[in-house]
């Protein structure tokens, strides 16, 4: 801490941390005081933790589920899967928006085939994606592009289309070709958008790759919930379902904090 | 010598419902190390005409004539700094577009910052300097490309009124230092009386000259010294008849 601060401004900085840890402490409450009055209700038997499962009860199954290397396996697969798909997903749909920035005409003709595909659900698209690409991990990756690259494609254009005007007539001014535009000034000025992106697709590619695991599959987490449910295994449901949270929320976490490396200068 | 000559320039523009004649049988000259003036009514296509000399639109009928190889700098409204670049790579924008960032012209990109009080900023990202040097920034940029003919397009209005005074005597000290012919577009009649060698009034659209007008304060060297001149405020009322007397 530099001493030259002044009093009132050591204090107001003390207030800050004071608000800041406070938050931190509440939500861990929060998420305390939910897993106590759960486990509680379980043992007093106000719940059937058959149905509800338990804190306890969960903890128990992932800890077997790590010991014989059963959650590794499915964990990987649909992680793998994800990161597939947000990859394919984000590069895909930012090349679709750079040729529909690039060249008005194929913007117009293809506007309204991007809403109708955005507005589509692309889950009913899952039994046509499974005949064709077949019910391995190549048709999960497929769901998982295709529910992030129409939003890709619709949030990173805007953002092309949203660059400001006048920079490009000094870049015209100086003789830019539209390549020189795209890279020089287009480019660089949606670097938040496409990090923005991202954090959308983190979710989407999700959605996309349990979504598939759930109509064919023969491991992942999504197939274990599946099969969970099927053999009215809770627990497993449920143990899933948080191994879930905490990968999607490190996911998150990771981008957010590459936006925070990158976005400062931008 | 003249650096621009614009002969009879018209300029249509088409939309679906009507077409507009923004420009009409336009002619003047601008001669070398000259400091011209358009002022006009606002919307009488100002902007327009400066779009037209550095040929990011082409002219409907007549004909825009830069002198032999005469390359244009054009300066905005506002100074479009790229903020993800810094001070130095800002004012190297314009010869990366031209292919022309050889060690001779990063010698004078920089021999410019340095001229200027940037030098020590060149590092800087843009949002670290004050609206006047951010300014001055994005004029440096427009010379480091060493052009014969600058386009400034009010680059004052964005500024506040005390910035502006000053970013002004600023601008105009180092166009004069550099030796550059400048047209400016403005709708600040006392900018132009203070800048200018000549001022070209134009008519509300389609824009043509209504009169030329030269306020002979070069032997002031201070644009904002020029404001005390004894007889400034009547070449403004005079400036001002051009501009509203039509009307009446």
């Amino acid at each position: 801490m530099k001493n030259n601060f002044t009093r009132e401004h050591l204090l107001f900085l003390r207030r800050q941390r004071v608000r800041k840890t406070l938050i931190h402490v509440t939500q861990v409450g929060v998420l305390l005081l939910l897993l106590g009055v759960w486990e509680l209700a379980a043992l007093l038997g106000w719940i059937d933790s058959f149905i509800t499962s338990s804190p306890s009860r969960i903890w128990k199954t992932l800890v077997e589920l790590i010991a014989d290397g059963t959650l590794w396996k499915h964990l990987w697969v649909s992680t793998w899967e994800t990161l597939a798909g947000f990859a394919i997903g984000t590069g895909l749909g930012y090349a679709v928006a750079v040729v529909l920035w690039w060249n008005d005409f194929l913007k117009e003709v293809f506007e309204p085939y991007i809403v109708v595909l955005n507005s589509l659900p692309k889950i009913a698209l899952g039994p046509i994606i499974i005949i064709w690409a077949g019910t391995g991990k190549a048709s999960i990756v497929t769901m998982a592009v295709l529910i992030s690259v129409v939003i890709t494609t619709i949030t990173i254009l805007n953002g092309f289309l949203e660059t400001d005007k006048d920079k490009e007539l000094l870049l015209r001014s100086m003789g830019a070709n539209r390549l020189q535009i795209f890279v020089k000034l287009v480019a660089p000025a949606n670097v938040p958008t496409l990090l923005a992106t991202l954090k959308i697709n983190v979710g989407m590619a999700w959605i996309g790759s349990i979504m598939g695991e759930y109509l064919a599959s023969k491991e992942g987490l999504g197939y274990l919930i599946v099969y969970g449910k099927q053999v009215f295994r809770l627990d497993l449901v449920m143990t899933c379902t948080v191994v879930l949270c905490a990968l999607a929320g490190l996911m998150y976490a990771l981008v957010s904090l590459l936006e925070k490396a990158v976005v400062k200068k931008y | 010598m003249k650096v621009l000559e614009m002969k009879d320039v018209g300029k249509v523009f088409y939309t679906k419902t009507q077409e507009t004649q923004a420009v009409s049988h336009l002619s003047f000259d601008v001669n070398d190390g000259e400091f011209v003036s358009i002022i006009g009514p606002s919307g009488c296509g100002k902007t327009t005409v400066l779009s037209l000399v550095c040929k990011l639109l082409a002219p409907t009928s007549g004909q825009v004539v830069l002198n032999g190889n005469s390359r244009v700098g054009y300066m905005l409204q506002r100074d479009h700094l790229f903020e993800w670049r810094t001070i130095e790579k800002n004012v190297q924008l314009g010869l990366e577009i031209m292919h022309k960032l050889t060690p001779e012209n990063k010698e004078y990109a920089n021999g410019l910052l340095k001229k200027y009080g940037l030098w020590e900023f060149r590092k800087h990202y843009p949002s670290e300097l004050s609206g006047g040097m951010r300014q001055r920034t994005a004029l440096i940029r427009t010379l480091a490309t060493n052009p014969d003919l600058l386009l400034l397009d009010e680059p004052f209005s964005a500024l506040d009124f005390q910035t502006r005074l000053t970013v002004c005597d600023d601008v105009y000290d180092i166009i004069k230092k550099e030796k550059k012919t400048a047209l400016l577009v403005t709708h600040d009649i006392s900018e132009a009386i203070s800048l200018s060698d000549r001022i070209i009034v134009l008519s509300a659209r389609p824009a043509t000259v209504v009169a030329v007008h030269e306020p002979h304060l070069s032997d002031i060297p201070s644009p904002l010294k020029r404001r005390e001149s004894s007889d400034f405020a009547k070449q403004f009322e005079l400036l001002h008849g051009y501009l509203h007397g039509d009307k009446s």
